[in-house]
């Protein structure tokens, strides 16, 4: 009963009703919850490009975004490369963070927890042995990346770490870098 | 045909006590069991397994639990032949090596095909537990040849374990309990860990069970259909029944040289991969574990209970950088052991009353006309699964299946 009122009181301009009913509407209808995201990438010159989401399925039919978006990706100059955006990694680690901290709001909302402000840092360790070729025990991913939240809400601090934990498990990049998947590239 | 009014099938803690409350109400039946007496207890679980709940809590039907230690784990065969001879000073109507093979609808009853032949009833009380099958998952199969797969069904002691490394998958009561008593055989084990609960054995002075049975936590409803479906999916309690109170949480069982991993990703290339998520399924533990020790400090300290001074348990210790992958094979990995949980087996219920999952739906227990389920997990409340919650299950069910006995004849 305290959980309902609470509810009520928190903004953290999550619609949980809304997230709710289509949770039971995907529950009774289990083909509509398959969703197929996707993403278009053009070469830009040298180890620039600029990758276009528009489109996905899910639903049960088409999708689109109401305009595109873009995310370029470059190099730095330390990899002799303009630095014209961010790098790919880079770009992982925006995705995690991102995930995560809208899975806060979320959950904090559902928990009728107030959100004043969340700032997430984010870290990734990577040797360059691995992606340059000089050592092939050494992995071309992150060996270890690190998230640290900074969590203003009216909540004990307990309270606010089991709002974290919840996002983590509800995490699809979280899920997607924690765990191996099956990718194939083929030559259209 | 052979005719009962009521069939139960199973002759466990559960279809015993559905026997004993259809004999108070004069409801005439029969249990139906494939083995012996409290079967699964006695073929289906490893040699050294106690009961998780001390004695206090281990009451049958009419029969609490009165003998010289009520702070006791009673061993798994000592509690299959209690079972036995309490289902004989009551005269309970048992069949055994009786199978049943199908449940069909006849007339307005149903009957039951075993293969000892076919018996009509009124209603049936499925009662064959919810720990009968091994849950193991499909990627089992890309298992190199050559890695012996164990469950906790097939597990029966340490010394049918090869030499080399163990991997046990599952950290819910049989993986914590099965990695441990490898450990202590000196097997090097490895305890692939996803969501689970942590619990000491012993808080403030009391059994754990003692405290959650005093807040009353085992029987608060669930707050709607969403946490319900959470707690039929939440992992068993994480403990051990021994004589030495000892804990097996994490911890403790690195203490005992074991290794933690994230959950079971993959295995491929021979080689096992694990999650990288074991630091929060640690602290998802480790806070779910300080709420329940600080409901039980508020209770204590609100009704005057004179225990030892609150305290709190060290974090859940995780590797610096905890291990990504596992050989499996020669030089690695030997035994895999799932103790990825259990599954009733209702392969035998040919009626259309299973939900997409393949579980049986059910309303507090009560399937469908004149067909109850029983021991299933959080049927009526956290107790539906443990030894002294079959009674208090069977009770009200059976009280349904008679009121509905008693409308037909009024019809």
């Amino acid at each position: 009963m305290n959980i309902q009122t609470e509810v009520k009181t928190a903004d953290n301009g999550v619609d949980v009703e809304a997230l709710y009913e289509i949770k039971k509407a995907l529950t009774d209808m289990p083909p509509a919850a398959q969703f197929t995201w996707r993403a278009s990438c053009e070469w830009l010159g040298g180890v620039h490009s600029k990758s276009t989401v528009e489109g996905f399925f899910g639903a049960g039919a088409e999708q689109s975004h109401k305009t595109p978006y873009s995310v370029e990706a470059d190099h730095p100059g330390v990899f002799a490369a303009p630095d014209n955006a961010a790098t790919p990694v880079e770009i992982v680690l925006s995705a995690l963070a991102s995930c995560l901290t809208g899975g806060v709001a979320a959950v904090a909302q559902h928990r009728g927890i107030q959100l004043h402000s969340v700032k997430a840092q984010v870290e990734g360790d990577m040797n360059l042995h691995g992606i340059l070729g000089i050592d092939a025990d050494v992995r071309n991913g992150f060996s270890a990346i690190r998230v640290t939240f900074e969590v203003e809400a009216d909540a004990s601090k307990d309270e606010i770490a089991a709002v974290i934990a919840q996002s983590q498990k509800r995490s699809a990049v979280f899920d997607i870098v924690t765990n191996p998947g099956n990718v194939k590239v083929a030559l259209a | 045909m052979k005719r009962v009014t009521t069939i139960v099938v199973g002759a466990g803690q559960c279809g015993l006590a559905m026997s004993h409350a259809l004999r108070r109400r004069s409801v005439d039946h029969l249990v139906l069991e494939r083995g012996r007496i409290a079967n699964s207890w006695r073929s289906e679980r490893w040699d050294s397994l106690r009961l998780l709940t001390p004695n206090w809590m281990n009451g049958l039907a009419g029969r609490p639990y009165r003998g010289p230690d009520p702070d006791g784990f009673m061993a798994c065969g000592e509690f299959a032949d209690r079972l036995a001879r309490a289902a004989a000073l009551d005269g309970a109507p048992v069949l055994q090596e009786t199978r049943v093979l199908a449940l069909d609808p006849l007339g307005g009853g149903y009957r039951v095909q075993t293969d000892q032949g076919a018996i009509a009833c009124d209603s049936v009380v499925i009662a064959s537990g919810e720990c009968a099958l091994p849950r193991i998952p499909g990627l089992a199969g890309d298992l190199p040849p050559g890695v012996l797969q164990l469950t906790p069904q097939s597990y029966k002691r340490p010394a049918d374990v090869p030499e080399a490394g163990v991997l046990v998958v599952g950290a819910g009561a049989s993986g914590l309990q099965i990695a441990r008593e490898l450990a202590l055989a000196g097997r090097r084990v490895t305890l692939a860990v996803g969501n689970h609960l942590r619990l000491p054995r012993r808080y403030r002075g009391a059994d754990i069970l003692w405290w959650m049975d005093r807040l009353g936590v085992l029987d608060l409803p669930p707050s709607g259909e969403d946490e319900l479906d959470r707690l039929r999916r939440a992992p068993s309690l994480p403990l051990l029944g021994d004589a030495s109170h000892a804990d097996i949480d994490l911890n403790s069982l690195q203490d005992l040289g074991i290794e933690i991993v994230g959950r079971l990703a993959g295995l491929t290339e021979g080689k096992a991969w694990f999650s990288g998520s074991l630091a929060n399924a640690c602290a998802s533990a480790d806070l779910k574990l300080a709420r329940l020790l600080d409901r039980i400090d508020a209770h204590a300290d609100g009704a005057g209970i004179d225990a030892p001074p609150a305290y709190r348990l060290p974090a859940t210790r995780i590797p610096e950088a905890p291990r990504l992958m596992l050989r499996l094979g020669a030089g690695g990995i030997g035994t895999v052991v799932w103790a990825t949980g259990y599954r009733p087996d209702h392969r035998w219920v040919t009626l259309p009353v299973f939900d997409g999952k393949g579980r049986i739906r059910h309303a507090g227990g009560v399937v469908g006309e004149g067909i109850y389920v029983l021991g299933l997990r959080h049927l009526r409340s956290a107790r539906s699964t443990h030894i002294a919650g079959a009674p208090r299950d069977a009770r009200v069910l059976a009280r349904h299946l008679t009121g509905r006995l008693g409308g037909r004849a009024a019809a």
